[in-house]
């Protein structure tokens, strides 16, 4: 066990676990944030996608103690930054998700594509989402969503 | 439109006589209306589900609504409300849904057990939901007559207000109390389809919100006080027993409570993990050292097993359908013959969600949170585990990321894993989780199947003669629905949608094998006509082009005549595709498929080419006959991601195989589902207006997609694919 100290969401939080637990389970199990979903653990589904940085990052592959003092976002913050809420908004708006379980991922890789990228082409958008599955299959409202929040960003 | 599901609605009579003898109990539909009482407003914040509730107007007017199945994607969550609400007049902004615990009130009233499948959902419960609105609001009206002295002919309703003669008004909220005490009326009239308000207009998921900002809990994110984690090595071959475990490394790390052994369903033993968090049981489940046993089991080899099929499918089955004369085929040239060998894989469910339940047994007493899509079923199974009768078992509905069939388990294997360990741990919670790679090698697979047909074609290009011979393990045998799943040897969910194909096919008959293996096996999105579509679309579009037919041309000429449902979609199906296919690209193809499912007609045009030895989906079109479409928005939300499912068939990873009795995939690496790059860019569906009594639309979007782009390849290279998965092009 050793003690950690994170920003997670601009606070400053401390956790004593092992140094390679996963952030994804440090985030669900520690700081109780389950916003941010387990999938595949491999890092091959992107439903456990953070911010880390401002970078897009597979939570269930980085180890807590290769953290250090890069900030964390996560889900359950995301809608305070303009281009979050821009994004959930637009998600909620085209009526994107059905069983949800993987859209706090795709959302947090489409803030981090439209941080870059305000006007993405399909190519772009099939880039940055290309490692995020939806199982449900909603990926043509996922893109639509992503055009629209395009749009309101503009 | 229940996502998943099983029952073909064909033979729903006989099935629905048959579930109604266990579902006696029910006793029918109970309405029942809860309001706040002053005590009961006072009582602790606690969320209760009265078991016996549809409908809780709160005095400042939310109406929270239960919805007697599992949401998971498929949208009832939203339609069911949707309906009670259009009947209740109640201002829709105030709604809120809410999933009903395991209990008699909430038995599919068609089968009779709580349950999502069959794309039933919305079938089976569109008169119920529309009922208990109607009678809701007629109490409410009652309610507001006593008070004002006045016929209740004389008021009128709108928007959660009750309006009488001059000029009185009531909001739903302040007569909820009053209403409760007015007697529930036996019968009401329903609106006509023109006084609907919500029924057929698009409205916006009611899970939206919490779905996008990570403030929805599913049942993995279950968090109770003293709550433990479980997970579970499972014998790498189904039947397995441990021959000697260590487990002194996995016990030395903190925070592991207990390992100990449980049964599993396939009369093997699983060694469990309980620890304080699921980290911690994964590191101890890795450092367990077990040697396992697998006497006197088979071990299923795909290599084999295609073999042993593909020889299987040149004798006669099991008789699913004879007619006409077979023997014309024999007197057709081999020139005007088609002898087609079709080939599927096993294929994992793999819902986003993984499989968890969590179980607290107190000794006369158990508390289970699970996202089910067989409420009454695994209650049972709890029950039985852990010696309790089913109604000391309080049920919770959590809502489920996916589940495509997965959720739908006869033996309810998960939930008694999960009550096994539950007995073991007395009074503490315990979230049993199945790790991603328990799940994709945990069986309960869409069997696989081989298909051999031989076709004769007449002198006018039609066929003559069809003989059809299907393998595939049974998803009903062995389980409570083989009564009725099976008959004269053949499971229906092997045959559905050849047996009973739309085509005009005078002399036509269908066989079926059904070989046992030591692989469970389950019903997987659209369940037999996965398969069965796949093989009777490419091989009519075969036929159309040995013809030189155009395919839309020859499938609206070899129609039954009273196909009409099925002809009307191909008709619109083609007009709105007509555009675009007629000025493709340069290198892109077209290609069609047609079925009907569950009910549902389909018809499905797709654009594409080849990009990385991959096809490229530019543009699907698809029409789509579901009767009244209570949510069009749903509907259209189901088609379009209900194609990027499908094309899971197509995947060249899309397979699990078996090597000396062991999955050979693990995860996602080995065994992928579609990602946004091998999903259709765009579809857009079009819905044949209709007042008739709606049918599914979760599982009838699955089967058109796969054929279609299979056809449209075809075009592009030549040749015929016949073997799934779709290997590098």
């Amino acid at each position: 066990m050793q003690t950690y100290k994170l920003m997670v969401n601009g606070q400053a939080r401390e956790v004593s676990v092992d140094p390679g637990t996963p952030l994804l389970w440090v985030l669900r199990e520690e700081l109780k944030m389950t916003g941010t979903k387990y999938g595949c653990g491999i890092s091959a589904c992107g439903a456990c996608t953070v911010h880390l940085a401002g970078v897009a990052t597979r939570s269930c592959v980085v180890p807590v103690s290769l953290i250090g003092d890069r900030p964390i976002v996560t889900i359950e913050a995301i809608g305070q930054d303009r281009v979050g809420r821009v994004v959930q908004d637009a998600w909620v708006a085209e009526d994107v998700v059905q069983c949800g379980y993987c859209q706090s991922g795709q959302i947090m890789s489409a803030v981090a594509l439209l941080k870059i990228r305000r006007n993405p082409s399909d190519a772009d958008i099939e880039e940055s989402m290309g490692g995020n599955i939806c199982r449900c299959g909603t990926y043509v409202r996922i893109r639509k969503a992503i055009k629209a929040a395009s749009q309101q960003l503009a | 439109m229940a996502t998943t599901g099983m029952l073909n609605s064909k033979s729903a009579l006989s099935r629905r006589s048959f579930l109604r003898v266990s579902a006696t109990a029910a006793g029918g539909l109970i309405v029942s209306l809860y309001f706040d009482f002053p005590l009961l407003a006072q009582a602790p914040q606690a969320k209760t589900y009265p078991p016996d509730a549809f409908v809780h107007i709160q005095r400042e007017g939310k109406i929270v609504i239960q919805v007697n199945r599992l949401e998971f994607g498929q949208g009832v969550q939203t339609a069911l409300p949707v309906l009670l609400a259009d009947e209740m007049d109640a201002d829709w902004s105030q709604v809120i849904a809410e999933l009903a615990p395991a209990a008699d009130v909430y038995k599919d009233p068609v089968f009779g057990i709580q349950m999502v499948g069959g794309s039933g959902s919305i079938a089976h419960s569109f008169q119920q939901y529309r009922e208990l609105g109607a009678k809701t609001r007629a109490m409410l009206v009652a309610a507001a007559a006593q008070q004002w002295k006045v016929p209740a002919a004389q008021c009128r309703t709108e928007a959660s207000v009750v309006h009488g003669p001059g000029g009185r008004s009531a909001k739903y909220g302040d007569l909820a109390d009053a209403a409760a005490h007015v007697p529930v009326p036996e019968n009401v009239a329903l609106k006509n389809a023109s006084e609907f308000k919500l029924i057929g207009k698009d409205t916006r998921r009611l899970d939206s919100r919490v779905k996008c900002d990570g403030s929805l809990k599913f049942g993995l994110d279950l968090d109770l006080p003293g709550m433990k984690v479980a997970l579970v090595a499972h014998p790498p071959i189904f039947g397995g027993t441990p021959k000697s475990i260590d487990d002194k490394e996995a016990r030395s790390i903190p925070n592991v409570m207990d390992v100990f052994e449980i049964p599993t369903i396939s009369q093997g033993t699983a060694i469990v993990v309980v620890a304080d968090k699921f980290w911690t049981a994964k590191q101890a489940r890795d450092r367990l050292a077990i040697d396992w046993g697998f006497s006197r089991i088979e071990p299923a080899d795909t290599a084999q097993l295609r073999a042993k099929y593909k020889e299987l499918a040149r004798t006669p089955g099991s008789v699913a359908v004879s007619r006409g004369d077979l023997s014309v085929l024999e007197g057709i040239s081999a020139a005007n013959r088609i002898e087609a060998e079709y080939e599927f894989p096993y294929l994992a469910h793999a819902p986003m969600e993984p499989l968890n339940t969590t179980v607290r047994f107190d000794g006369d007493h158990a508390e289970v949170w699970a996202g089910s899509q067989f409420q009454t079923i695994d209650q049972m199974a709890i029950a039985q585990t852990l010696g309790l009768k089913p109604e000391q078992v309080t049920f919770h509905t959590e809502m489920a990321g996916g589940g495509f069939g997965r959720r739908a388990t006869p033996d309810s294997h998960v939930q008694r894993e999960a009550a096994a360990i539950a007995k073991h741990c007395r009074g503490i919670p315990v979230k049993l989780i199945w790790t991603r790679e328990d799940d994709v090698q945990g069986g309960y697979y869409r069997p696989m199947h081989a298909h051999r047909i031989e076709v004769g074609i007449g002198a006018d290009g039609m066929p003559a003669a069809w003989r059809h011979v299907i393998v595939g393990q049974s998803i009903g045998a062995g389980t409570p629905f083989a009564s009725f799943l099976i008959k004269n040897g053949v499971d229906e969910t092997a045959v559905e949608g050849v047996a009973d194909n739309p085509y005009e096919i005078p002399n036509f008959s269908v066989s079926a094998h059904h070989p046992t293996v030591n692989v469970p096996v389950l019903w997987w999105r659209s369940v037999g006509h996965t398969h069965t579509a796949f093989v009777m679309e490419t091989l009519v579009d075969e036929l159309a082009t040995r013809a030189a037919t155009d395919p839309v041309a020859y499938r609206q000429k070899l129609l039954k005549p009273e196909a009409k449902k099925i002809r009307g979609v191909i008709d619109l199906m083609d007009e709105k595709s007509a555009p675009w296919r007629n000025h493709l690209a340069e290198g892109h193809a077209a290609g069609v498929a047609c079925h009907e499912a569950f009910g549902t007609s389909v018809a499905c045009a797709v654009d594409v080419s080849i990009e990385n030895k991959r096809p490229k989906i530019h543009r699907a079109t698809v029409a789509v006959d579901c009767g009244t479409a209570v949510n069009p928005l749903t509907v259209e939300s189901q088609f379009q991601a209900g194609l990027s499912f499908g094309v899971s068939q197509l995947m060249a990873k899309g397979a699990i195989t078996f090597k000396n009795g062991h999955p050979e995939q693990n995860n996602f690496d080995g065994y992928t589902p579609p990602y946004i790059v091998d999903a259709p860019v765009d579809v857009d569906v079009h819905i044949v207006p209709s007042t008739e009594t709606p049918s599914g639309c979760g599982e009838p979007p699955v089967p058109v997609i796969s054929p279609a782009v299979v056809n449209a390849l075809f075009r592009l290279t030549g040749k015929r694919y016949r073997t799934l998965p779709l290997l590098s092009l």
